[in-house]
């Protein structure tokens, strides 16, 4: 590295915190949208409807049977020809939340199914509707157990917000790989994007640790935590996954 | 006893499970402020007996009358009487994400629309009542199956309830903390609360019960009163259940 400035001044520059705040806001946004999608599927999954049951797991053989990168393009070239035309970020945002979506599903899903029958049965004895018993007794326990896991899939897009980059959304690495071909300067270009995807995971992991101790509500918590680095090596058992 | 009015109302009931066939012509009445106790031997079908009555199990045949009405299909109206009904169950099946206090006080304000204040000073009142008011912001992991028992006996009265179920609610307990469960279950039946309880203590069943239901492969066998059931004019099936259960 014979120009170590460079990658100060890559990452200070507009071009890269724009990136970078674009890579943030598509995580963000997918992951919003797709947790969404996901509790729908979970609840499709677990609903008495065979035909929403088919639905669900159609979903499913769709979303997780194919590469998301190839979901992402299929969105953007695809789709208009059926008359729905999104713009680069938006078909790149869509496309993650449905996939994400897909796995959201099996999260959500182990989550409403840890809870135990009896609290639903309990529930309505006392008269609560069914989606009381939903709002108030099943989600909140669901959670304690999504949350974490959650948090990881966080991680997982931040890392997969990548993949957009491929239909010309200007986020962190698209930029990076722009600047480096300018000049070839690639270690120093991809070094700055580097950073910025390691501080943003670093910092999603110390805030993950917060979420869990506010999901676990006023009580004491019995169970030593994870450190930060055991959750950043991936120590903690549900580590990261390859897509 | 003769003259008071019946409260529940169950005729001919039957309901299966798949190719099991858990209660077959059930009839049973309970009298508003009467207290009747349910043995028979597991399987027998007792506990499905209670589910139905509060209408967590869909039945195959019969009808349920509580309080006036025919809740045996159901709908809006058998919903609503729902909430008339307590139950307690083996299991305690406290909300583990809520307090002692929390969990009395959610059904009254999420189901009848009690203001919070009111439905919070009425749960305290209730731990009172089964005897533990020190454990209200308590969680039911920190509480004993005693204490989580007597807590789940309060949420179900938090709902004024015109009749409570029990099933089975010593089952899960440990011996030294079954009395001070049933200790409060007499007492509300002492206070006239109408009560249908599935046991397997027997002297809780001489000294509270007004009525004794002895059940075997999902029928009735014997219905009697109490005093008459323990002596002598019981069918011979419950007497050699009895003697199996007293042996031990």
């Amino acid at each position: 590295m014979d120009k170590p400035w460079l990658v100060v001044e890559y990452f200070v520059s507009s071009r890269f915190m724009w990136g970078a705040a674009l890579t943030l806001w598509i995580t963000i946004v997918s992951l919003f949208f797709g947790i969404l999608v996901g509790l729908l599927i979970a609840l499709l999954q677990e609903s008495r409807s065979r035909v929403l049951n088919a639905l669900a797991v159609g979903y499913l053989w769709l979303f997780r049977g194919t590469p998301a990168l190839f979901q992402i393009i299929f969105v953007f070239n695809v789709l208009p020809q059926f008359g729905i035309t999104l713009s680069n970020f938006s078909s790149g945002v869509a496309a993650l939340a449905m996939n994400e979506g897909a796995y959201m599903a099996e999260i959500v899903r182990s989550g409403l199914q840890a809870v135990d029958r009896g609290q639903r049965t309990a529930a309505r004895a006392l008269g609560m509707k069914e989606w009381q018993v939903m709002r108030h007794v099943v989600l909140p326990q669901a959670l304690r157990i999504i949350i974490p896991p959650t948090g990881n899939q966080f991680i997982g897009m931040l890392k997969l917000s990548a993949l957009v980059s491929a239909v010309a959304v200007e986020e962190l690495l698209l930029v990076a790989n722009q600047a480096a071909s300018a000049n070839f300067r690639y270690l120093e270009a991809l070094s700055a994007a580097g950073i910025y995807y390691l501080i943003f995971t670093t910092l999603f992991m110390a805030a993950q640790a917060r979420i869990e101790d506010w999901a676990s509500g006023k009580r004491r918590r019995r169970m030593r935590k994870a450190s930060l680095f055991e959750r950043m090596i991936g120590a903690t058992g549900d580590g990261g996954r390859v897509r | 006893m003769s003259g008071a009015r019946s409260i529940v109302k169950v005729c001919g009931l039957s309901k299966s499970f798949g190719d099991l066939q858990v209660l077959r012509d059930v009839s049973l009445d309970v009298e508003q402020g009467k207290t009747v106790v349910v043995i028979g031997p597991s399987g027998s079908g007792k506990s499905t007996l209670l589910r139905c009555l509060n209408l967590l199990e869909s039945i195959d045949s019969g009808t349920i009358e509580f309080d006036g009405q025919d809740i045996t299909h159901f709908g809006r109206q058998a919903f609503k009487a729902r909430r008339d009904i307590g139950m307690v169950f083996q299991n305690f099946e406290l909300f583990a994400h809520l307090t002692a206090l929390e969990n009395i006080v959610l059904a009254p304000v999420r189901v009848k629309g009690v203001a919070k204040a009111e439905a919070e000073a009425t749960a305290r009142q209730l731990l009172e009542k089964v005897r533990i008011p020190e454990k209200a912001d308590f969680y039911p992991d920190e509480l004993s199956g005693g204490q989580q028992q007597r807590v789940a006996i309060a949420r179900a009265l938090a709902m004024k309830p015109k009749m409570m179920l029990y099933d089975e609610p010593t089952s899960a307990l440990d011996p030294e903390m079954i009395k001070e469960v049933l200790d409060v279950i007499q007492d509300l039946s002492r206070d006239g609360m109408t009560s249908v309880v599935v046991t397997h203590e027997m002297a809780f069943a001489r000294r509270v019960a007004d009525r004794v239901v002895f059940m075997e492969s999902g029928h009735v066998v014997d219905d009697a009163p109490t005093s008459e059931f323990f002596h002598g004019t019981s069918s011979e099936r419950a007497k050699r259940f009895l003697d199996q259960i007293l042996q031990h």
